[in-house]
C-alpha cells in the first residue's frame, strides 16, 4: 500500500535573508479553527482551560508550552501546535485549517520597516506588541500577522498565495536594506 | 555666476552634467537650477501654448517654467522641475517642447499667431469643416499638446509604497515646523517631521538672517540634528506632503533614489507613503507670487526670494546687474543681499511712492516696470517713475508682489480659503481638515519670530489634544518685521504696443485672456480657470491664482474676497503613477496562486489558464501531438472510454457546523438540505436577493450538523462573502458557523467507466459495487491518510472527487496520474474538462453571467415550493416568468463540422440579422468528440418550445453564420445511466 508523502508550501522557496532581515518558513502541523457555538463561549473558554490557554481577546494572542491561540476574526480563535481539547466537541464548530495555511517568520531589525511596505496597519511596538495579533493586508492578499517579539512577526497566508507572498517580502527585504546601504 | 565665499554647497565635490548636450560643472548640493544659473545658462525652456523662450522663475517645487526631461533610455523622466531636481555626477537633462533646438524652435511661429489662439480659441476655431475634427485638427493638437515625452519602454526601476504612523505629522520643517516638531518631540509624542527638500530649514537656508544670534540656516541644522538624536522623531526629507485625506491620512511623495548617479537596484527611485497621524501641523510656508506686466516672462525675470536663495544656499548671482521690482518691504532684502556680495544692483523699484530703502544703489519709489527687452535672456527694461520713463540695462529682474500661504492641504475636503485684506493674500480656515492645523507662513503669519511663536503654539494645541503635557520651551529671538505691503497685480503698459503681460507661465494665459473670459460672459472663477485654462497646469495655478482672480474681480467689478477663489485637489505636486502603484507591475498586478498539482502539471508540460487568480492547465500535451485541439479531443475519449483525473482544489469549499446548519443552507439554496440523509451529496442552487442565480454547486451532508458546500473558482469569495451577510445581518439568530476550507483541502476528479478500478488501488478500504452510489460522500483513508470521498461526476460519467489535506495534494495527484496512465487514462486539463460539462448540458458561469434566473435556466423546478428561500420573492416578479424569455437551450450546427462561436446571437432562419430581430446569444461551444459534432449552448426566446427549429447563429465581430437546430441542452445519455454505473 503505498504512503503519500507530505509537503510544506514554502519548501522550495525559504530560507531567504538580506542584510537585516531573516524570512522563513514556519511549520504549521497542527492549526485548528474554534469557532464557538451561540451562546457557548463561557464553554469553549473552560475547555480551552484543560490545556492552559483562554479564548483570546480580539487582537490578542497566548502562548502555553508548544500550544499557541489567536483571536482570528469575529467569535473564532486558531489554535496552533496543539489538537483541540476534547471537551470542545459539540460546543464549538472545529475545522481544519493547518494545511490551509503557509506561515511565515519575519525577523531582524529591519523587519518593521519591511512589513511596512506591505501592511496598512500601525506595527509600532507601542500599538502593535508583543502577542498582538491582526487579520489585515499582505499588500494584496489577506494575511494573519502576529507580533513574537521586539523584531520578530509570524505571518501566515492562504497556502495557495504563499509564494507570491514570499515575492512580494522579498522585494520588500531587499528595497529596505539597500536603502541601509 | 557662482559667488566665492557664498551658499552651503559643497564646490569642493564638482559634479559633471549635460543640458541639451553641453557640458558644465555643478557642485554636491546643488540642484540642476542653481548648477545652471552658476554657469550662466538662462534659457532653459519653451513655453507650452506660444514657445515663448524661458527662464528659471523660482527655486522651489512651485516652479512654473523650468521644466525639463532628465536620464535616458527607460530612465527618461520628462517635465521634471530643475528647481527640484538635485544634481548627480553624470545627470543628463534636455529642454523640452522645442524643435529642432531650443534656441531656434519653430513652435515659436505659434507665437505670431496668438491673436488666433487666445483662452477657449479651441471653441471657436478648428469647427469647420466638421469632419475635419476628428481626422485632421484633433490628431495636430493632440501632437502639439504636453510637454515633455516619455520613454516609451517598460519601467523597469524599483518604486515602493508604504505606510507609517505617528501621533503629530509636522509637513514642513522651516523655522515653524522645526520649533512644532521640537516642542512636540520633548514632550514625547512620536513626531514624523517632512519636508519636500533634500535640506531641512525652509526659508532659514535662503535668507541672510539671524537665529539666536546664528545664521538662521545654523539654527536650522542644529535643530534638526538635535531632532535626528531624539528615537521619538522620523524625519522625512526630500518628502513631498501631496494629500489631506480621510481620519488623519496623508498622502506623501518621498524622493529616493532620484539624485542618485548610479542607484544599487533594489533602491527604490521614489516612495509613495500613506501617513496615518492623529494630528498634524501645516508649517508648509508661503509662495512668492509675481506681479504681472508687459513681457514678464523672459528668462532672466525671477522670483526675488528665489534670486536671494540662489544667493545665499547655492552662492550664485542670477546676474550680473540686478534689479528688484516690488510692493513690499521684505522684498528689499533681496538687494540689501547683493550689494554685500558684492553684485551690483541695477535698481530698486517700488511700486509704493512711500517706500524706503537706504543701499548704494538707484531707488524708484512709487515707479513700475511696463516693458522688457531680449528675446532669449533679459537685457533690459523700461521703468514708468514720478519723474517720467527710463530704459536701464539689466540681465536679471527680481520680481516680488507679495507672498500666498502654501494652504493648499487645508482645500483637500473641499474647504475653501477666505481673504485676509491685511496682508492681501488667502489665509486657511481652521477645521477645514479636522485634525489640521496651519501654523507660520501657511496662516499669514510672515516675520521670522512670528513664524517660530506660531510653531511652538501650534505644537502646544496639539499636543493638548493628544493628551500630552507641552515641554518648557521658548522661541528663540529672530527678525519680527512687520509686513508692509500695498497689492499691486497688474501694470499697464505702454499704449498698445505693449507686450502680453503674463498669468500663468505654465499654460501661457495672459491678463488679456481673463479679461476676454469676463468679456465673454464667464465671471465666475470657475468658469474663468476653465475657459482660460488658467491654474490648470501641473503647477496648478501656484504663481498665478490670486492675481488671475485679482484681475477678474477688477473685469467683473468685485472685491477678491466677492470673486471667492477655486479649490485645490490633491496632489500638491505631480506624483508618479509608478510610485502610487508600486509593487503592482509584472508579477506583483494580483497574487498568483498555485494548486498543489501545479509542479506536476508543468513538468508535463501543460500551458495555464487563469481562473480566479488560480494557474489551471488547459491540456496536457503527449508526444506527437501538435495542437490543442488534439490533445483536447483525446482527453475527452480518454475520460469516456477509460479514465481521466482532473485537480478541481480551486472550487471554494466552505465548512458549514452548527444545529441550524441544514436550516441556513434551506435558506440560501433554492432547495431542501436540511432533508439530505448523512452521507449524502445533493446538486443546489443559489439565487441572489433580487431572484437572478448566483452560483451553483453541490452541498455534501457529513454529519448531523456538519455540511461542505463547494462553490464555483471564481465566485468562492463572492459567495463566503454572501453567505457570511446572511448569517450576520438576516439571521443571526441561527446557530451555524461557517468557514473557508479551500485551501485546507486538496482535490481531484476522476472520471470515467475505469474510475473505480482506479480508486481502488489508493483507497485503504476499496470500494463495494453499491456500497457506495450515486451521491455519496463520507470519510475514506487515502493511501493511509484521512481523506473524503464525494461520487459526484461533472464529466457525465461514472466519476468521484477525492479529498486529502493539501500537504499530500501533489503526492496523491502524481499517483493517480500514474494509476490512471496505467489503465489507459491520464490527467486531462480545463479545456477537456469543458467539452464533457457541455455534451452533458451541464451549466458554469458562462450560463449563469448574472442575468439569468432559474426559470431561464429549466430549473425551476429546483425552487422548492415548500420553503422560502433567498431570491424566491423578486424572482416571481412579473416580466421574469413565460415565453418572452431567453431560455436555455442546446445548438448543433446542421453541418457537423462547421464551427461556431461563443457571444454569436441567434435569429430566425429567415430574419434579418439585425438588433430587432436578435432572439438570443451563445454562450459555451465545443467540439465534441464524442458525438463527432460542435456543440453549442444558448439562450434563445421561448427556446425549450422551439427544440428542432433551426435557427442562424451569427457572430458580427467574427463574420460567421451558422444554421444550427435547437436541441435540448443535454446532448449525451439523457437518462444519466452512465454517471449512476
Amino acid at each position: 500500500m503505498p504512503r503519500l508523502i507530505a509537503r510544506s508550501p514554502l519548501e522550495d522557496v525559504l530560507p531567504l535573508a538580506v542584510e537585516g532581515a531573516v524570512l522563513t518558513e514556519v511549520a504549521l502541523d497542527r492549526a485548528t479553527c474554534i469557532a464557538p457555538f451561540r451562546g457557548r463561549e463561557r464553554a469553549a473558554g473552560a475547555a480551552l482551560k484543560e490545556i492552559g490557554l483562554a479564548f483570546p481577546a480580539p487582537g490578542c494572542s497566548a502562548r502555553k508550552g508548544e500550544a499557541r491561540i489567536l483571536w482570528w476574526g469575529r467569535g473564532q480563535a486558531l489554535l496552533i501546535g496543539a489538537a483541540p481539547p476534547p471537551a470542545l466537541a459539540g460546543i464549538a464548530a472545529l475545522t481544519e485549517q493547518g494545511d490551509g495555511l503557509a506561515g511565515l517568520r519575519l525577523e531582524g531589525p529591519l523587519a518593521e520597516a519591511a512589513l511596512a511596505r506591505l501592511v496598512p496597519i500601525d506595527l509600532r511596538p507601542k500599538a502593535f506588541p508583543a502577542e498582538a495579533t491582526a487579520r489585515t493586508l499582505l499588500f494584496h492578499m489577506t494575511c494573519t500577522i502576529t507580533r513574537l517579539g521586539p523584531e520578530a512577526f509570524e505571518i501566515l497566508v492562504m497556502r495557495s498565495m504563499g509564494r507570491t507572498a514570499v515575492h512580494d517580502l522579498a522585494g520588500a527585504m531587499r528595497a529596505v536594506a539597500a536603502r541601509q546601504g | 555666476m557662482r559667488i566665492e565665499g557664498r551658499g552651503l554647497v559643497n564646490r569642493a565635490r564638482p559634479m559633471g552634467f549635460t543640458f541639451d548636450g553641453q557640458a558644465f560643472i555643478g557642485a554636491e548640493g546643488d540642484t540642476l537650477a542653481s548648477a545652471l544659473l552658476a554657469n550662466g545658462v538662462r534659457l532653459v525652456a519653451r513655453s507650452f501654448k506660444y514657445h515663448r523662450p524661458r527662464g528659471i522663475w523660482g527655486a522651489g517645487s512651485e516652479e512654473p517654467n523650468a521644466l525639463v526631461t532628465v536620464g535616458e533610455g527607460a530612465r527618461q523622466t520628462p517635465n521634471v522641475r530643475a528647481t527640484v531636481q538635485e544634481l548627480h555626477d553624470g545627470l543628463v537633462a534636455r529642454s523640452q517642447n522645442r524643435w529642432p533646438t531650443l534656441a531656434h524652435d519653430l513652435g515659436a511661429v505659434n507665437d505670431l499667431l496668438a491673436p488666433f489662439l487666445g483662452a477657449g480659441f479651441y471653441y471657436k476655431t478648428f469647427m469647420w469643416p466638421r469632419a475635419f475634427w476628428e481626422r485632421v485638427y484633433e490628431p495636430l493638437i493632440r501632437r502639439a499638446a504636453g510637454l515633455g515625452a516619455l520613454s516609451g519602454l517598460p519601467e523597469t526601476a524599483r518604486y515602493d509604497r508604504a505606510w507609517a504612523f505617528c501621533d503629530l505629522l509636522v509637513i514642513g520643517a522651516g523655522p515653524t515646523g522645526l520649533m512644532a516638531a521640537l516642542a512636540a518631540a520633548e514632550a514625547g509624542a512620536d513626531v514624523i517631521l517632512a519636508d519636500e527638500d533634500s535640506l531641512m530649514g525652509g526659508r532659514l537656508n535662503g535668507d541672510s538672517g539671524e537665529v539666536d544670534g546664528l545664521p538662521g540656516h545654523l539654527w536650522a541644522a542644529r535643530t534638526v540634528e538635535r531632532l535626528a538624536g531624539m528615537e521619538n522623531v522620523r524625519l522625512m526629507p526630500r518628502t513631498t506632503v501631496t494629500g489631506a485625506y480621510d481620519q488623519g491620512t496623508y498622502g506623501a511623495l518621498e524622493r529616493v533614489g532620484l539624485h542618485l548617479a548610479d542607484p544599487h537596484p533594489d533602491v527604490p527611485l521614489e516612495i509613495f507613503w500613506r501617513i496615518v497621524a492623529r494630528r498634524a501641523i501645516l508649517a508648509a510656508g508661503a509662495i512668492e507670487r509675481p506681479i504681472a506686466f508687459p513681457s514678464n516672462d523672459r528668462p532672466g525675470i525671477m522670483s526675488a526670494a528665489a534670486v536671494r536663495t540662489y544667493l545665499n544656499r547655492y552662492g550664485v548671482a542670477p546676474g550680473k546687474s540686478v534689479t528688484l521690482f516690488c510692493n513690499n518691504d521684505g522684498a528689499h532684502a533681496t538687494a540689501r543681499d547683493l550689494a554685500a556680495a558684492g553684485v551690483r544692483v541695477a535698481a530698486v523699484i517700488d511700486t509704493r511712492a512711500e517706500a524706503r530703502i537706504e543701499g548704494d544703489f538707484p531707488v524708484f519709489p512709487g515707479g513700475s516696470v511696463v516693458a522688457t527687452g531680449g528675446r532669449h535672456g533679459l537685457q533690459e527694461i523700461t521703468i514708468r517713475h514720478a519723474g517720467g520713463q527710463r530704459s536701464l540695462w539689466t540681465d536679471c529682474l527680481a520680481v516680488s508682489g507679495g507672498w500666498n500661504p502654501t494652504l493648499h492641504l487645508t482645500c483637500h475636503m473641499n474647504g475653501r480659503p477666505v481673504w485676509d485684506e491685511a496682508i492681501a493674500a488667502f489665509v486657511p480656515v481652521p477645521g477645514s481638515v479636522p485634525g489640521l492645523a496651519a501654523a507660520g507662513a501657511a496662516r499669514g503669519v510672515f516675520s521670522t519670530a512670528g513664524c517660530l511663536e506660531d510653531g511652538l503654539a501650534a505644537a502646544r494645541e496639539a499636543l493638548g489634544e493628544l493628551d500630552l503635557s507641552p515641554p518648557r520651551l521658548e522661541a528663540p529671538r529672530a527678525e519680527d518685521g512687520r509686513y508692509a505691503i500695498a497689492p499691486v497685480w497688474h501694470v499697464e503698459g505702454l499704449g498698445r504696443k505693449g507686450g502680453r503681460a503674463w498669468l500663468d507661465l505654465q499654460n501661457d494665459v495672459t491678463v488679456k485672456d481673463v479679461r476676454l473670459a469676463a468679456q465673454e460672459g464667464f465671471a465666475s472663477v470657475e468658469h474663468m480657470k476653465r475657459y482660460t485654462t488658467q491654474g490648470m497646469a501641473p503647477d496648478q495655478g501656484k504663481t498665478s491664482n490670486v492675481a488671475a482672480l485679482a484681475v477678474l474681480a477688477d473685469a467683473t467689478g468685485r472685491g477678491i474676497a466677492q470673486t471667492g477663489t477655486t479649490t485645490f485637489r490633491p496632489p500638491f505636486v505631480p506624483v508618479t503613477i509608478a510610485a502610487m502603484g508600486a509593487g503592482a507591475h509584472g508579477k506583483g498586478f494580483a497574487p498568483e496562486r498555485f494548486t498543489t498539482s501545479h509542479r506536476a502539471a508543468v513538468e508535463r508540460n501543460a500551458p495555464m489558464l487563469e481562473a480566479g487568480l488560480w494557474y489551471r492547465p488547459a491540456w496536457f500535451p503527449r508526444p506527437g501531438e501538435s495542437t490543442w485541439r488534439e490533445s483536447c479531443d483525446r482527453e475527452v475519449l480518454m475520460v469516456r472510454e477509460s479514465v481521466g483525473v482532473t485537480d478541481v482544489s480551486t472550487l471554494g469549499k466552505i465548512d458549514i457546523q452548527g444545529k441550524d446548519a441544514g436550516a441556513f443552507l434551506d435558506l440560501v439554496y433554492t432547495n431542501t438540505f436540511s432533508t439530505l440523509p448523512v452521507g449524502r451529496v445533493r446538486y443546489g442552487l443559489m439565487l441572489r436577493e433580487d431572484g437572478f442565480v448566483m452560483d451553483d454547486g453541490t452541498s455534501a451532508r457529513l454529519a448531523e450538523d456538519h455540511f461542505v458546500m463547494t462553490t464555483t473558482t471564481a465566485a468562492a469569495g463572492l459567495v463566503m462573502r454572501h453567505l457570511d451577510f446572511v448569517h450576520q445581518c438576516l439571521v443571526p439568530q441561527m446557530d451555524v458557523r461557517l468557514v473557508s476550507v479551500t485551501e485546507a483541502w486538496a482535490q481531484f476528479a476522476v472520471a470515467g467507466p475505469k474510475a473505480r478500478a482506479l480508486l481502488d488501488t489508493v483507497l485503504d478500504e476499496p470500494l463495494g459495487a453499491d456500497e457506495f452510489p450515486f451521491m455519496a460522500c463520507g470519510p475514506r483513508r487515502i493511501a493511509g491518510v484521512e481523506g473524503r470521498l464525494f461520487r459526484i461526476s461533472f464529466s457525465g460519467e461514472l466519476g468521484y472527487e477525492v479529498a486529502v489535506p493539501a500537504r499530500y495534494g501533489e503526492s496523491l495527484f502524481r499517483l493517480l496520474v500514474a494509476q490512471a496512465e496505467s489503465l489507459g487514462g491520464g490527467a486531462y486539463g480545463l479545456e477537456a474538462l469543458n467539452v464533457l460539462r457541455i455534451e452533458k448540458g451541464f451549466i458554469t458561469h458562462a450560463e449563469i453571467h448574472g442575468r439569468t434566473t432559474a426559470f431561464d435556466l429549466g430549473l425551476e423546478r429546483m425552487v422548492s415550493p415548500g420553503k422560502d428561500c433567498i431570491g424566491k420573492a423578486a424572482a416571481q416578479r412579473p416580466g421574469l416568468h413565460g415565453p418572452h424569455r431567453e431560455q436555455l437551450v442546446g445548438l448543433r450546427p446542421l453541418r457537423p463540422a462547421e464551427g461556431i462561436t461563443a457571444g454569436a446571437h441567434l435569429f430566425r432562419e429567415h430574419a434579418a440579422a439585425v438588433s430587432d430581430n436578435d432572439e438570443g446569444y451563445v454562450t459555451s461551444v465545443c467540439f465534441s468528440p464524442t458525438l463527432g459534432t460542435w456543440l453549442g449552448l444558448g439562450f434563445l426566446v421561448n427556446g425549450r418550445a422551439r427544440h428542432g427549429e433551426t435557427v442562424r447563429l451569427v457572430d458580427h465581430l467574427r463574420h460567421l453564420e451558422v444554421r444550427c437546430e435547437v436541441t435540448d441542452p443535454v446532448f449525451l445519455d439523457p437518462g444519466g445511466g452512465r454517471m449512476r454505473a
